[in-house]
């Protein structure tokens, strides 16, 4: 029988002395849960601090508002997911009325065959499936139908959030969701635009990520 | 090393830099406040430090089994795992895996495991473009450098000397010191090459046993680049970064995070499960994770020893060193700088080699005062020193016993006889004490000497007043 | 044997510690460790220590047998040799009464690294038993006899350095600031690195002269920042450091140790 690297390794390490260490006990969950609208204002106020721009609005004016949004910023052409429920709403508000919209372009295939219009449309929409108020920081969990490089490569990334699924802390978001028994291939935590302080500590804005976040939640 | 240069050697040298101080010292001092700003309230950061130390040491008392679980789960997840025991194997297995795919050039996130590997020298020489994308890696880079600190690795440096950087490296790249502009260049640069890269290499924080999921950390957004964009991408990482479930991850990213950068938390936290699946659009088509032991399993086998282990690559040891802070990253002349440098250092590379760092100490304990995961940081200097004279015939540690010299045993021989008989004692008093400002400046007191006036000897010691004075003896 | 008793209480904050507080009653008698660094530069700050506890109505027992408590060789390699050295000191202060050390370093040592020193050997409940019955000396002025000092002297400015073994293992630094604190003529002002490192580290200044110098310079430039004309030190390997290279610097500061400092203040010396 041949030893590879893996039984050479394993063995070493089986055989050194292993006195039992328990687990650290689980975190209970809390008993001052902080109630709904407490977490939003905190959500907010965290991600405002790292330059994340973040809009309560009630969930049916959310489409008006990112209008606006894409308006003030003169964007030409918004990224979205056609086979989700944002990219429905969006589909059918810009049939209705497209006039001095951006133009919305689909995700349409593999990134081999897309990856150069992935880096030239100017601003991306897609859900975030919750939020962690206590750091500030978004879940998304890319499908599918909502590929990774959304919330990565366009300049500007817009996340549409029930307020309901706003978490108190990520501990309790895990739980909530049971994520050990359903992990996506891919989940991400996002709380601002991306940054760096790589140069004398200075922070600027903007690097290879998004130089904008902006979240709509709905309430 | 630095070539022949000693760490002594090295060590003056930064000293005398007086660029280089400053900068060091405005970035340490920087990173103090902001760490003090993030856990502020005394109590629960010592409640969260015990946290990480309890987890950390329940998964390193588990570690084969969590190496396999963590394993067993990748595998069922589509994540292809590789066992290497040494740097130049990883390396090889990097670089099959590149060749496999007939690329030219890698595109890689912050990794100091990669660092360790010397990947870059590696692929460059096996024809491979290493491409750091990390905007402190990328400076290093063109500079031809190797990093100053786990976190900030061009910290070294400051606005100006960046700004020479990119404009002679760069080609077309005006000179600027607006921070602003030295990233947009660093942007438009390292855009295109996130676009035509077909492999991506990254480090690992956290890889879960739980569920098969690796966990990466960053601010911005090149590591995301990096593991999601090319074909294929290759994770590497120290096999003491395993943790056992999903929930461990909070405390230690709150842990990590806060101790690192002063941030509750990082612009992402990018938990990497699975490649594309059938049916994504996006993602790369092959991962796989290099296991790296490197000497890891041996420090393992010491259960005092194994605390370095627990380790979170955080750099706040560093950050609060007075010694690191004085001399920076390079000097140590080694890949890991700062405190958990000192440790782990010489248990991979032999005391023979690092000897000097050990006692470059002044065992202050300011480091393992903050360490996220508790390490005993000095008490495993000790042992390290200990090691060092050692003459026991078997050891834990590589190149026990290197310092072992005669001469020095006879000191300490000597300074146990002054301190074990008191007649002696009284006697080396009563004559130091009349011909102490006397001696020649030669050895220790030549070198205490060179930054201070000699120390007085008393005339006559407490001993001999107390007898004057006739205190109680018993 | 005095009429005090003491009792080790496990899982008191710091590892086994006589249960007392300003409210028990005083022991009678005290032993007195007067560490190396004061009996052969220092003498006079031993004194003086000595003295403040007399004062309290202590009767303070020095043992002629003590000499080192073992951490320079501790800390550089020579474990075998620190046990040798702290087995003397252990005999030497065998009765079950407190042990007083005018130093947050030697005080550390005995009372946190003496237990890991002989653990396993032969006289591990007996260090355990000793290490116990440590402290440092402020700590002791302070949470036992809750001393209450006069301050007579002429208004002084001085400025407060703490080794890093009294902040970090002893954390007696309060203890050391309260006690200046009393002194109604005496300001403090606080050093802006005051947890850093003076670099002296024991045999670490003489191993690494350039690192170790360039630490006690910048110390010495944060005390001359304080404007203060004295710097006042509860440990005599830091004194012996930064008032070396204030002298080698030729600067118009003094240094002292803190036991000597109050009992000049208290008989209205400066």
């Amino acid at each position: 029988m041949s030893e590879t690297p893996r039984d050479r390794i394993l063995a070493r390490l089986r055989n050194a002395p292993r006195p039992e260490v328990p687990r650290p006990p689980s975190v209970p969950p809390p008993t001052d849960a902080p109630a709904r609208g407490e977490r939003a204002a905190r959500l907010k106020s965290r991600m405002e601090a790292v330059r994340a721009e973040v809009h309560l609005v009630p969930s049916e004016a959310w489409l008006d508002r990112l209008k606006e949004i894409l308006t003030v910023r003169k964007v030409a052409t918004l990224l979205y997911a056609p086979q989700t429920a944002i990219g429905e709403a969006l589909q059918h508000a810009w049939e209705t009325d497209a006039a001095g919209s951006p133009e919305l372009v689909a995700y349409a295939g593999p990134v081999e065959t897309f990856k150069e219009r992935l880096f030239a449309v100017e601003a991306a929409v897609t859900a975030a499936a919750g939020a962690v108020a206590d750091t500030g920081a978004l879940i998304l969990r890319p499908t599918a139908e909502e590929p990774r490089l959304m919330s990565l490569v366009p300049p500007i990334h817009i996340a549409v959030l029930r307020a309901e699924d706003i978490f108190a802390s990520l501990d309790d978001a895990m739980r909530a969701g049971n994520w050990p028994a359903d992990m996506p291939t891919n989940m991400l935590l996002i709380s601002g635009p991306s940054k760096t302080a790589d140069i004398e500590l200075i922070l600027a804005f903007g690097v290879h990520g998004p130089k904008e976040l902006i979240v709509l939640v709905l309430e | 090393m630095m070539g022949t240069e000693s760490f002594e050697q090295s060590a003056e040298r930064a000293l005398a830099d007086d660029q280089l101080r400053k900068n060091f010292a405005f970035a340490m001092g920087s990173f103090i406040m902001k760490r003090k700003a993030v856990f502020s309230d005394a109590a629960e950061t010592e409640q969260l430090r015990a946290r990480g130390q309890a987890i950390k040491q329940r998964a390193l008392s588990r570690l084969p089994e969590l190496l396999e679980e963590l394993e067993a789960n990748c595998a069922r997840n589509g994540i292809r795992v590789h066992w290497a025991e040494t740097p130049a194997v990883a390396n090889r297995i990097v670089l099959d895996i590149v060749n496999a795919h007939s690329a030219t050039g890698v595109i890689k996130g912050k990794s100091m495991v990669s660092e360790e590997m010397h990947l870059n020298a590696y692929l460059a020489a096996h024809g491979v473009e290493p491409i750091e994308t990390d905007l402190g890696e990328f400076i290093i880079q063109l500079n031809g450098e190797t990093p100053s600190h786990i976190i900030v690795p061009a910290i070294h440096k400051n606005k100006s000397q960046i700004a020479h950087i990119f404009h002679e490296k760069l080609p077309g790249t005006p000179y600027t010191e607006e921070v602003t502009e030295l990233n947009a260049i660093a942007r438009r640069t390292l855009r295109r090459r996130f676009y035509e890269a077909a492999v991506g290499v990254s480090g690992v924080n956290f890889a879960v046993a739980e569920t098969g999921t690796l966990c990466l950390v960053e601010n911005e957004g090149n590591g995301r680049m990096c593991t999601t964009l090319p074909a294929v991408h290759i994770a590497v990482m120290g096999l003491e970064k395993v943790v056992e479930k999903l929930e461990d991850l909070p405390p230690l990213l709150r842990l990590l995070t806060g101790s690192a950068t002063g941030q509750l938390v990082t612009t992402y936290v990018n938990l990497i499960t699975s490649p594309r699946r059938p049916g994504e659009k996006d993602g790369p088509q092959e991962v796989h994770l290099v296991i790296l032991d490197n000497g890891r399993s041996r420090i393992y086998a010491d259960p005092q020893l194994r605390q370095t282990l627990q380790c979170v690559r955080c750099g706040t040891c560093l950050n609060h060193c007075p010694v690191y802070t004085r001399i920076g990253g390079h000097a140590y002349g080694f890949v890991y700088p700062g405190p958990i440098g000192k440790i782990l250092n010489p248990q991979v590379e032999g005391l023979e080699k690092a000897a000097p760092l050990i006692t470059a100490s002044s065992l202050c304990g300011a480091c393992e005062e903050v360490c996220p995961v508790k390490i005993p940081i000095t008490a495993l200097l000790r042992r390290l020193r200990d090691e060092s004279y050692s003459r026991a015939p078997t050891s834990a540690v590589p190149g026990h016993g290197c310092r072992s010299s005669l001469a020095e045993r006879l000191a300490w021989q000597g300074w146990v006889l002054v301190n074990t008989r008191p007649w002696l004692n009284r006697m080396m008093n009563a004559v130091l004490g009349a011909i102490g400002d006397f001696l020649p400046p030669v050895g220790p007191l030549e070198r205490w000497m060179r930054f201070r006036e000699e120390p007085k000897f008393a005339g006559r010691s407490l001993h001999r007043r107390l007898k004057k004075e006739g205190v109680a003896d018993e | 044997m005095g009429r005090w008793l003491g009792r080790t209480t496990t899982g008191f904050r710091q590892r086994g510690r006589i249960d007392m507080t300003p409210e028990s009653p005083k022991p009678s008698r005290v032993y007195f460790f007067g560490t190396c660094l004061i009996d052969s530069f220092y003498p006079e700050a031993g004194l003086a220590a000595i003295r403040l506890i007399e004062r309290e109505g202590v009767r303070v027992i020095f043992p002629r047998g003590q000499s080192c408590c073992g951490q320079p060789a501790y800390n550089s390699g020579f474990p075998e040799e620190a046990r040798t050295v702290a087995r003397r000191q252990i005999r030497a202060f065998h009765e079950e009464i407190p042990i007083v050390v005018p130093s947050g370093s030697c005080a550390g040592m005995m009372k946190h690294h003496y237990p890991t020193l002989f653990a396993g050997a032969a006289e591990q409940a007996e260090a355990e038993r000793f290490a116990a019955r440590v402290f440092e000396w402020s700590e002791f002025m302070v949470r036992v006899l809750g001393v209450r000092l006069e301050d007579r002297g002429q208004p002084l400015k001085i400025t407060w350095h703490t080794s890093c073994h009294a902040l970090r293992e002893m954390r007696v630094i309060e203890d050391s600031k309260s006690l200046i604190r009393q002194l109604s003529n005496v300001e403090l002002v606080e050093l802006e690195r005051e947890r850093e490192c003076c670099g002296f580290g024991g045999t670490f200044a003489v191993k690494h002269p350039a690192i170790s110098g360039a630490m006690v310079y910048d110390k010495v430039e944060d005390i001359l920042a304080t404007g203060a004309p004295r710097v006042i030190a509860g440990d005599c390997g830091c004194l012996l450091n930064i008032t070396g290279a204030i002298a080698h610097r030729e600067l118009p500061v003094s240094g002292q140790h803190l036991a000597e400092f109050i009992w000049e203040r208290i008989h209205d010396g400066d």
